[in-house]
């Protein structure tokens, strides 16, 4: 057991024990430690590491701790910056779940439901990937490879994960079967890039991996009236929730069945929108 | 294989911790090893919320939380809230609102709602529910719950006594 203090403290502490298991809020780990399906040798926790605990403004961008709670990311001054990301970390569990689930905790553990990953998505998120032998950048599609399968090597953990500041409203939308305690059945985020004139669209619990809605993006960024403001026409919302729709490869399980999903997703993309532009 | 022994800070007390198991819960240390049954073990999965502590003032899910973990942090279990054999103002609330059924969740709900407590005395209904979204009761149906919670906190804020 090793709990660091420093960042180089964790780093040196993984390049000894590389199958250690990095412990940082333990909402997922200790699930499947309680359950007694993860062999416990070595634990690197991680939750305290000043480093990792912090956020930045870096110019356009912020560069957030992989060890920020929701809780963390529900502060004003954050989430005047990061609003869907803020909406997604609210979403999460309970106040007991916020206070001790992190943000880089949620990436490691890679699930397609995994409630800011549909708005790191949408971000364009890059990570900061460090060991003791150095660092490396991933963008976020590139790092989670499947269902909780990640890019992550022994010895290595997230240290930080950066988003743009954008100039446009945010929204973050999930769907489940109750306002807590809940693991999403769809979520989406749409994130508007004013300066950029585009719209982004990142989904959850409909693919295997972070998803992104090009083509829904490319037509409503085609169709949004970007001087005057007029929301856009009901046939325009149309196409793009059915652009949305078709970008998902949802899977029939225990929490939804593929059907609902795709009608789910598609009621998401067209509230979003009208909560970011109006509706006509 | 045991872990080299740890200290944890229970309700202001130092406890050493020997021969212990490197997955170990701090529930499982909290209730096993330490005696300290208030936290209820239920879902071991962060669901229910029947185990929840203050770890450094914060609530959390103690069945999630590592015990070997928490050296050098301030814990804080229902047993600790109020001087042996009285009740908190919270406890004291729930006994006049009748907010106790089998009781099973009551210690997690009465650390929850003390945490929101103390830094809202006059939280609005929607507040309350966030407050104890993360902690199940399958008795009450939460209207005592959340009248006890209007008692504690008109208490706290100096209208009434309990």
């Amino acid at each position: 057991m090793t709990i660091a203090t420093s960042l180089e403290d964790a780093c040196c502490a993984l390049a000894s024990h590389p199958d250690a298991l990095v412990l940082a809020g333990g909402t997922d780990l200790m699930v499947a430690v309680n359950r007694g399906d993860l062999p416990v040798h070595h634990v690197v926790a991680i939750g305290r590491v000043p480093e990792l605990r912090g956020w930045r403004r870096e110019g356009d961008h912020v560069r957030l701790g992989a060890a920020l709670t929701y809780t963390d990311l529900l502060k004003p001054d954050l989430a005047v910056l990061q609003p869907a990301l803020a909406q997604a970390a609210r979403s999460v569990g309970s106040p007991q779940i916020r206070n001790t689930g992190t943000l880089g905790g949620n990436v490691a553990t890679g699930s397609p439901a995994g409630d800011t990953i549909p708005v790191l998505a949408a971000l364009d998120a890059v990570l900061e990937l460090r060991s003791a032998s150095g660092t490396r950048e991933m963008r976020l599609d590139e790092f989670v490879t499947g269902v909780k399968r990640t890019a992550l090597e022994g010895g290595e953990l997230i240290e930080a994960i950066r988003v743009p500041v954008l100039d446009g409203p945010q929204e973050f939308c999930k769907v489940g079967t109750r306002n807590a305690m809940v693991i999403s059945v769809v979520s989406l985020a749409l994130v508007v890039d004013r300066s950029g004139r585009t719209v982004r669209v990142g989904l959850g619990s409909v693919a295997a991996s972070p998803l992104r809605a090009t083509e829904a993006e490319a037509y409503i960024g085609g169709h949004l009236d970007w001087d005057g403001g007029r929301p856009p026409s009901a046939e325009v919302v149309d196409r793009f929730t059915e652009l949305v729709v078709g970008a998902t490869s949802p899977i029939d399980d225990h929490r939804g069945s593929a059907r609902y999903r795709r009608h789910a997703v598609g009621v998401l993309a067209g509230r979003a929108l009208a909560r970011a532009v109006g509706a006509a | 294989m045991s872990i080299d022994p740890y200290a944890l800070t229970v309700n202001g007390r130092e406890h050493e911790i020997s021969e212990g198991w490197p997955g170990e819960s701090l529930l499982w240390v909290l209730r096993e090893r330490l005696g300290l049954p208030g936290s209820k073990n239920a879902c071991e999965e962060g669901e229910c919320g029947s185990c929840s502590v203050r770890l450094d003032g914060e609530i959390v899910c103690s069945c999630l939380v590592l015990a070997a973990s928490a050296v050098g942090q301030e814990i804080t279990t229902v047993e600790g809230i109020a001087p042996d054999g009285t009740l908190s103002d919270v406890q004291q609330a729930f006994v006049d609102a009748g907010a106790v059924q089998c009781g099973f969740c009551t210690p997690g709900l009465v650390m929850a709602i003390d945490v929101l407590l103390d830094s809202d005395t006059d939280p609005d209904d929607l507040t309350v529910r966030e407050a104890i979204s993360g902690n199940l009761c399958r008795c009450t149906g939460y209207g005592r719950v959340i009248e006890a919670v209007n008692l504690a906190a008109a208490s706290r804020r100096g209208e009434t006594d309990l």
